[in-house]
């Protein structure tokens, strides 16, 4: 054995120093909070983690767990993927924030990518995109198409994410229509179809004719379709089946550039924890189809507005805007930045109730 | 043509061998489920109950198995009671959750005091928190006859809404950043449940487990209570001239068996999970139930029948990122273990008889 295998076959072993940073094949994880038939936020997920496969074709293998608790099991799951030799794992909800840093120290050399959170670490990037400019787009439309302007929203969790779609959806719709109201009912859950179909029932039944879901399932699409003359926006994932009513338009989450650009970083060993917040210019947020339904000056003003933020021309939280109890946050011109964005614990000025705590 | 006759008494030999009986059955019945998903049954089997025990990362997994199985196993314990003495806490769940809320605001509002006596202190909350829940179920039951089964449940309900209130409330970690869940007790070293010995996945809700078994077991077969508990739900009308106070069992059994899931839920709170979080509980509560059952309300069998239930969950999570079964499968799987064992019940209570054809006279 000559030196340099020695030192190739210690290297591989992780004996010697920095072990080699390019591979040839990589295996990468995925951690689901929900099933990967739920229709929406894991279906997503799940469509990017087939098209890491469709593009490394044998270079990369991938492996999954879903339904994962978030809690200690996403722990234990994480742990499992990391043993079984992954080389990038990706826990793919807020509450799994915890679980990977946990992870993530114990394999230093494994790389971690975590959705939606903020804590980071030198193998631990955080990801997420920035789908309150979808909501913007969902706001014009949906106060725009508003005939009771009561306007219903299902929340999963009130946390920063939800919040910010809140705020964003409501600031648009007031913009075209200030009689608009705003009822949100909180489901405490991102999946749970009974719960969901609960929700936006009880909505339907309060007057509210469009429906904004922060869940993931089509159960709410369903409910609208029931009772019709509802409108509904496919939520992470395109819900093109509900089209052209009462789907009007969706927020499609565009996971597979992200998701190939990292495990090719891996591959090429220039993997760098990062933190990524990426929105409809860059492709990380689509909006679908405007259907049929939608009058065509409405769904120009739509893609107009989509086209602004795009090209980053305009912001969706660019003052003046108010807090719900008066109070300037925003003034006139000014941009909100992205730390108040991310921690956002406040509803803006008009939208009636309380966040829950 | 077959005919079933009762059993004067429940066989002792089948009440040993159906358990084991049922295990080889799901292992057939999920064994022809897997083939037709297109996976090696065999290899499916083996990931789900040999790997975790004796495979390649044993090391890590058989620690798993205790952080899974004691707290499945403390609630058991404690459920077994009631369900003897038939009194129905189905609640377990609920006063997990409000143990490990008591326990962990016991917690953070010593926080960041380093002292000795935190810990003890959560562990009595835990186990107050949970026995005060309890104690609602109880309290209806032997003032108004309420239904204990209905109450308990429903305040599981409750409970998770208090939950919720709590992660995004009063103890939302005021370092982060708007989001909730509170602080990690298990960063917090006079909070932290931590491994006794690490890598083992000992923790202290783990000697509780085991603390519970042993003195649930002498409590049953030694304890004039233990015989009061038996006596009640075998023949309730002789327990009461036998002089048995049904109230006071209730409150006994409710109390206890709440206490337990209070405690269960304070060590995975200041232990494994770490954080109250909005959906900090995953189930144990109801899972205990099946547990119980399972270990035929027998202190001992609830122990192996707990390490069993973790076994298959950890081993089902292996055979989902491993072979890449779907976890509706592994559902379908534990829900066999289940069938098979509460349908061959039937060959502990009743005999199997070829009936002879009587000849009409």
């Amino acid at each position: 054995m000559d030196r340099r295998t020695l030192i190739a076959g210690m290297a591989a072993l992780g004996l010697a120093g920095p072990t080699f940073a390019q591979q040839d094949t990589v295996k990468a994880g995925f951690i689901f909070v929900g099933p990967i038939g739920d229709g929406g936020w894991t279906f997503e997920h799940n469509r990017a983690r087939l098209a890491v496969e469709d593009h490394f074709g044998a270079k990369v293998t991938t492996v999954f767990q879903e339904s994962v608790p978030e809690g200690a099991d996403a722990e234990r799951a994480i742990t499992q993927m990391a043993l079984g030799g992954a080389d990038i794992i990706f826990t793919t909800s807020f509450g799994y924030m915890d679980p990977t840093l946990n992870v993530a120290k114990k394999f230093p050399k494994v790389k971690f990518e975590h959705a939606t959170g903020f804590k980071r670490a030198d193998n631990l990037s955080t990801y997420s995109a920035r789908f309150y400019e979808g909501r913007a787009i969902e706001g014009v439309i949906a106060g725009r198409m508003t005939k009771t302007n009561r306007i219903g929203y299902i929340g999963s969790f009130p946390i920063p994410e939800v919040i910010r779609g809140i705020n964003s959806a409501y600031l648009h719709a007031k913009k075209v229509n200030p009689d608009v109201e705003f009822n949100i009912i909180w489901a405490y859950t991102w999946f749970d179809p009974a719960k969901e179909a609960d929700a936006a029932k009880a909505l339907i039944e309060q007057g509210n004719d469009v429906i904004i879901q922060h869940t993931d399932s089509t159960a709410p699409q369903a409910a609208a379709e029931a009772k019709g003359n509802v409108i509904t926006f496919g939520q992470a994932s395109d819900m093109a089946e509900y089209a052209p009513m009462p789907r009007v338009s969706s927020i499609i989450d565009n996971w597979a550039p992200y998701y190939i650009a990292r495990v090719q970083a891996v591959m090429d060993g220039t993997w760098e924890s990062t933190d990524t917040w990426d929105g409809i210019g860059a492709g990380m947020v689509g909006i679908g189809e405007i259907s049929d339904a939608v009058p065509a000056e409405v769904k120009a003003e739509a893609l107009a507005l989509k086209d602004s933020i795009a090209s980053g021309a305009y912001h969706p939280f660019t003052g003046p805007i108010n807090k719900q109890d008066g109070s300037p946050w925003l003034a006139a011109g000014e941009v909100a930045d992205d730390g108040t964005l991310a921690g956002l614990n406040f509803y803006v000025e008009g939208i009636k109730g309380d966040i829950p705590n | 043509m077959l005919r079933l006759e009762k059993r004067p008494v429940p066989s002792r030999a089948w009440t040993v061998a159906t358990p084991v009986l049922a295990v080889l059955l799901t292992m057939v019945a999920g064994g022809v489920m897997f083939q037709l998903l297109g996976k090696d049954p065999f290899v499916a089997i083996r990931t789900i109950f040999w790997d975790p025990v004796f495979g390649e990362f044993a090391w890590y997994f058989r620690g798993q198995l205790l952080v899974k199985a004691g707290p499945l196993i403390l609630i058991a314990v404690g459920l077994s009671m009631g369900f003897r003495a038939g009194i129905w806490n189905i609640g377990a769940e609920g006063q997990y959750i409000i143990g490990a809320i008591c326990g962990a605001a016991v917690g953070l509002a010593f926080y960041p005091l380093e002292a000795w006596f935190i810990f003890p202190l959560m562990v009595i909350a835990g186990g107050l928190g949970g026995w005060a829940w309890a104690m609602i179920p109880a309290l209806l039951k032997t003032r108004f006859r309420t239904n204990e089964i209905l109450v308990s449940l429903l305040l599981v309900y409750v409970a998770e809404q208090l939950l919720a209130a709590m992660a995004l409330g009063r103890l939302r970690n005021p370092e982060g950043g708007g989001f909730p869940g509170s602080r990690n007790l298990s960063q917090y070293p006079s909070a932290a449940n931590l491994e006794l010995i690490p890598g083992t996945g000992m923790h202290w809700g783990v000697v509780a487990a085991f603390v519970a078994v042993i003195f649930g077991y002498i409590l049953l077969q030694r304890h004039v209570l233990g015989y009061q508990i038996r006596l009640a739900g075998q023949a309730p009308r002789a327990a009461r001239f036998g002089g048995v106070n049904p109230n006071r069992l209730v409150v006994f059994c409710l109390g206890l068996s709440g206490a337990l899931a209070g405690l269960a839920g304070m060590f995975e709170v200041a232990g494994p999970a770490g954080q109250i979080s909005i959906d900090f509980n995953s189930g144990y509560g109801f899972t205990a139930i099946i547990v119980a059952f399972l270990g035929r309300l027998d202190p001992l069998g609830i122990l192996l029948a707990g390490l069993l239930m973790a076994l298959t969950y950890i081993g089902g999570e292996n055979a989902q990122s491993n072979l890449g079964l779907p976890s509706a499968a592994i559902q379908a799987f534990q829900g066999m273990l289940l069938f098979f064992l509460l349908a061959l019940d039937l060959l502990s209570n009743f005999r199997v008889r070829l009936a002879t054809r009587k000849v009409k006279t």
